[in-house]
């Protein structure tokens, strides 16, 4: 479709930018006492339009800008992803102490500007677009991350993600202009067409691209070996960007990796529903299963040491891209639909445990495990929803992270292949259950019932106990959000 | 020598010196360089493939190496603020000096 027809279909995002640049001149007129408050309430009311104008989108039926973007009910889901990550975010963002000190106002704009790359990766399937909107996330959060300038913790952790970041999309970038080579073209499609065409001395340089490609979406999504920025930029990042980062920028690394592989890499343009074959017969399943297994073993086993809540939960965010790996190794419509459901129920039970330590940090002001102690008896209120989605990040029944889980397995039974996968996935999770009951044995079992308990904040009490409803709801009663997934099944192609 | 081996050939000799810098060098700046030259490997093969590809009438490589100048930039930009701002707290700019976070 040309570019002045497709302007109707890009309006979510048009609009989004346009408030970006008016955001920008409000703050430039805006006096030092109330740029705070009303940069966030400006940037609030961009959220709702554009939620507003993602609701009424239509579907062109073709791929807008001569191909660059599809706007289909696939990039829509993860798109309402990002909004509600967004959304709650802004709205704890005023209640975490960390942040107090700083002037806030440009940390909103810079999440806008985040969330605008994610909805273009979310739509992707042009190689130049890819690059651009994964170099747009990227570059928005290592501002994100080392936001707290005098911090040196802060400080270490942008400089660490800004070297990882800068370097895997380099090697990415390799990979992608090999891509490109072989193809002759930058659309996705165009690329399959190519690729199905090669045999024989081009295979070299296919197996080439394709591992440099991976590296660049196993950096974006903390698969191991890829995942050493993980742990330190989690950690020394403010708590809410850290809590961002662990769902936002994963959910549109795995959109961007399942349109990527399933389309460029597969042996035909459509999405199949039982069997994905890849081109060439390369073994992109076998290689995809090794990194799954190998990032679900380290995140867990590296959890296992940790003192820290907050380098705990980063490392147990390593483990759950691994478990949700396990569904990409198969690739058939089946699989999308187990990683969706996963990464929608991730992000309510990981916002929600990076809430509560937001709150613990507010009113203890440390996140070592032993300064948890008794927190059961001092918080209920906070203590409560944290076990809800501790179980639910270990995948123990009625939570939705057992119901999602299921779904993970289900896709490798089902297809019969990689049945080591989904033992080593059974053991792992039996190993996350170590740490998980960790916490929840310091916040209920130690410590003694002293009858003082801390005030809590409401507006962050409430929030954590919104983010609960979803958890526990979705684990008894799933079938709305199922139903939502699949009517999501439709990723764009040709002719399809 | 004006074919699209020589070509490819220099752009991965500088992919590896580029790779050889990242892992070698600890000073900040340095790695950055490293960075830099892996990403202009990348531009000299998108360019190289268009030329010799037979796609002279669209320019989809030149448009892409020309993206990937943009955004070097803007990276270059907050990378070295960052680098700045590390100099601030920890008095220097070498990566492995930056070590507080452990585990």
């Amino acid at each position: 479709m040309p570019n002045i027809e497709s302007l109707s279909f890009f309006l979510p995002e048009l609009f989004l930018t346009a408030s970006m640049v008016v955001i920008i001149l409000v703050d430039v007129f805006m006096g030092p006492a109330n740029r705070n408050r009303v940069v966030r309430q400006l940037s609030l009311a961009a959220l709702a339009v554009t939620a507003y104008l993602l609701w009424v989108q239509t579907d062109p039926g073709e791929a807008i800008f001569f191909g660059a973007l599809a706007v289909d009910p696939y990039s829509r889901f993860f798109k309402w992803l990002f909004l509600i990550a967004t959304a709650v975010i802004f709205f704890v963002t005023p209640y975490t102490s960390q942040l107090l000190k700083t002037a806030r106002h440009e940390y909103y704009l810079f999440l806008l500007a985040v969330m605008f790359g994610l909805f273009l990766m979310a739509s992707a399937q042009d190689l130049i677009i890819i690059y651009l909107s994964i170099e747009i996330v990227s570059i928005g959060s290592f501002v994100l991350a080392g936001f707290l300038k005098g911090d040196r913790h802060s400080n270490e952790s942008s400089l660490k993600y800004v070297i990882y970041g800068a370097f895997s999309s380099g090697v990415m970038l390799y990979g992608l202009s090999l891509l490109f080579g072989l193809a002759g073209s930058t659309n996705l499609f165009d690329v399959q067409r190519a690729l199905a065409s090669i045999t024989g001395p081009g295979d070299l340089i296919l197996v080439a691209a394709l591992l440099m490609i991976l590296v660049g979406f196993g950096y974006k999504i903390s698969m191991a070996p890829f995942h050493f920025w993980t742990p330190d930029v989690y950690q020394g990042a403010p708590t809410t960007i850290t809590a961002y980062l662990s769902v936002a920028p994963k959910a549109a690394g795995f959109a961007l990796a399942l349109r990527v592989l399933g389309i460029a890499f597969g042996d035909n343009l459509q999405f199949p529903a039982d069997q994905w074959f890849p081109v060439g017969n390369l073994a992109i399943g076998t290689v995809i299963a090794l990194f799954s297994g190998l990032t679900m073993t380290v995140g867990n086993i590296l959890a296992i040491q940790q003192n820290s809540v907050k380098r705990m939960l980063a490392y147990s965010s390593v483990a759950h891209a691994g478990y949700m790996l396990m569904a990409v190794t198969i690739l058939n419509i089946q699989a999308l639909g187990a990683v969706m459901f996963y990464l929608a129920v991730y992000l309510f039970m990981n916002l929600g445990a990076f809430l509560v330590v937001i709150l613990v940090h507010n009113k203890f002001g440390y996140d070592d495990i032993d300064d948890w102690r008794g927190l059961g008896f001092k918080l209920p209120l906070v203590a409560v929803p944290m076990g809800v989605f501790l179980f639910s990040l270990t995948g123990l029944p009625p939570t939705a992270g057992f119901v999602g889980k299921v779904y993970l397995f289900s896709v490798l039974i089902s297809s019969q292949q990689f049945w080591w996968l989904a033992v080593l996935g059974v053991l792992n999770s039996v190993v996350s259950l170590y740490y998980y009951l960790r916490i929840m044995k310091v916040m209920f079992l130690e410590g003694e019932p002293t009858g003082e308990t801390v005030s809590d904040h409401p507006a962050m009490t409430g929030m954590i106990l919104a983010l609960m409803v979803p958890v526990l709801l979705f684990g008894v009663y799933w079938s709305p959000l199922m139903g939502w997934v699949r009517a999501s099944l439709k990723i764009f192609t040709p002719g399809g | 020598m004006d074919s699209l081996e020589s070509y490819l050939f220099i752009g991965l000799v500088l992919f590896c010196f580029g790779l050889y810098a990242v892992m070698t060098r600890r000073n900040g700046v340095a790695v950055l360089m490293g960075i830099e030259l892996i990403l202009n490997a990348a531009n000299l093969n998108l360019v190289a493939f268009n030329r010799f590809g037979g796609l002279s009438e669209q320019l989809p490589g030149q448009v892409f190496a020309l993206m990937v100048i943009v955004m070097a930039a803007c990276e270059a930009a907050v990378a070295l603020a960052i680098i700045i701002n590390l100099y601030k707290t920890f008095q220097t700019i070498h990566i492995d000096e930056a070590r507080e976070m452990r585990g």
